[in-house]
């Protein structure tokens, strides 16, 4: 959910949007915002799931220290989503284990 | 290979002020920061500083935060974000920039850590302002969507824009605890408690009292055992806490929260330090493990400084102060002091000194005192 108002910050300034595709679902992020922020906002809570349990995973620390909420974006597994902004026709995949991108 | 005077990483508080000190003195200087806005915590601190008028009492940590780069920006520093250093040898600085920089990343949406650019930096001195990291509490569930470090669900509100959930169970009333949880009302969330192992809450009264006025219930001598949900939180039981730290039994209580932040403090982030073979010293008043420094800031590690939470948890004023100090000794280092230099460090040594001082802080002027004795007698002399 956006924080569209708020008493200190005022009101969301509008931002270009742009376009990305989480598990082939179009969703319209803002420009210069994480992935991690642009899949929250959906309500999107599952980043990925672990290799041996397949428990699901979220963010956690929300500042790229601790690899939870790692994705598969643009094919290449593992990007921390919370510290990479968002691009234009980007495509996102939850992760399952270590992923299955090009390397 | 670029060449640099100074290189500063981190891009927070201490590492914007090490930077400004450095370029005010004529060094070359580059400050390198992982995260797509540089700024470090201030940009998510939307409460007004306490203290004193020299350490931005009555201002916004996100006001802080833009006069510190504007300063930069006059001052010449370079200031590189999606830069992460990965390691230091000799006096090379490897970095991968993943995004911003000048070109356009190398594929649209190629911000991955495959197509990351590889830099290479040589600096004649380092300060590294690598910040502080939340610690993180382990119980059954930890691990669940919606567990968050307090941190996070702010940087989520606060810089980004979006509510990292809508009933919150905070856990610790810290003033990291109490701080982000009134953020976090004031963005729209509700927050169902915060909890405190402790018998006291353990920070500021006036945040505190902000929440108990929004009707918050704070409940000390309480802990969390269990998040439970089928693939993210959608309970959470706390327990009472007896005076020998035990859970009392009967007194779980089920809690229907979709987030659960856990604020139990942080520690210094220093892998950086560690990888560059810096010496460290426990220290559990200043977070744990913690790279051993002199009065100067300077490392064990010939040329490589440090400031801010990085050589101990405290608070950003702190931070801008160490930095400034770290700064200005780095480019004595080199040759580029000012006139008045020696005034300038007693004056920030004596700032640092009140900000150590009052009876929430003796410990932590303690805690450093021995810090940099130890690194008088460790660290090289220059």
């Amino acid at each position: 959910m956006r924080v569209v108002n708020h008493p200190i910050l005022g009101d969301l300034s509008p931002a270009r949007e742009v376009k990305i595709y989480v598990d082939g679902k179009e969703i319209y992020a803002r420009e210069g915002e994480p992935i991690a922020a642009a899949i929250a906002a959906t309500g999107i809570r599952i980043y990925r799931y672990t290799a041996k349990q397949e428990e699901p995973r979220g963010v956690f620390c929300g500042i790229g220290q601790c690899t939870d909420c790692v994705m598969v974006v643009n094919g290449v597994p593992n990007v921390r989503t919370c510290i990479t902004p968002v691009a234009e026709g980007m495509t996102v995949e939850t992760q399952h284990g270590a992923g299955r991108g090009e390397r | 290979m670029r060449e640099v005077d100074l290189s500063i990483v981190g891009a927070g508080p201490a590492g914007l002020a090490a930077a400004i000190e450095g370029a005010k003195r004529g060094c070359s200087t580059v400050a390198l920061d992982m995260n797509p806005r540089p700024g470090g915590q201030l940009i998510k601190q939307i409460h007004k500083f306490f203290g004193s008028r020299e350490h931005h009492a009555g201002t916004r940590g996100i006001e802080i935060a833009d006069t510190l780069l504007h300063e930069a920006e006059s001052a010449g520093v370079e200031v590189l974000i999606g830069a992460e250093v990965y390691a230091i040898h000799d006096s090379i600085l490897e970095v991968a920039q993943t995004f911003g920089g000048d070109s356009p990343p190398p594929l649209s949406g190629g911000a991955t850590t495959s197509q990351s650019r590889p830099l290479s930096i040589e600096a004649r001195q380092i300060v590294l302002a690598t910040g502080g990291a939340e610690n993180a509490l382990n119980f059954p569930g930890w691990t669940l969507p919606g567990v968050m470090g307090a941190g996070a669900a702010q940087t989520m509100s606060n810089v980004w824009r979006v509510l990292p959930g809508e009933r919150v169970l905070m856990v610790g009333a810290g003033n990291v605890g109490l701080i982000v949880s009134y953020q976090l009302l004031q963005a729209g969330a509700e927050i169902v408690a915060v909890i405190e192992a402790a018998p006291r809450i353990g920070g500021y009264g006036v945040h505190a009292a902000k929440i108990r006025r929004a009707g918050v219930p704070i409940l000390t001598s309480h802990t969390v055992v269990r998040a439970s949900g089928e693939s993210r939180v959608e309970q959470a039981v706390i327990v009472k806490v007896d005076a020998s730290w035990g859970t009392v039994p009967g007194s779980e209580e089920e809690l229907d929260v979709d987030t659960i932040c856990i604020a139990v403090g942080l520690r210094p982030n220093a892998r950086l330090a560690s990888l560059a073979g810096c010496k460290f010293d426990y220290s559990p008043s200043l977070g744990g493990w913690v790279p051993i420094h002199n009065t100067r800031m300077h490392t064990t590690v010939p040329g490589i400084y440090l400031a801010g939470d990085l050589s101990g948890i405290e608070e950003a004023s702190t931070a801008l102060e160490e930095g400034r100090l770290a700064g200005i000794c780095a480019a004595s280092s080199l040759s580029k002091g000012h006139v008045g230099d020696s005034e300038e460090i007693e004056a920030i040594e004596e700032r640092l000194l009140s900000l150590r001082s009052g009876p929430f802080c003796q410990r932590l002027q303690d805690a450093k005192q021995k810090l940099i004795e130890i690194g008088e007698a460790q660290c090289p002399k220059e």
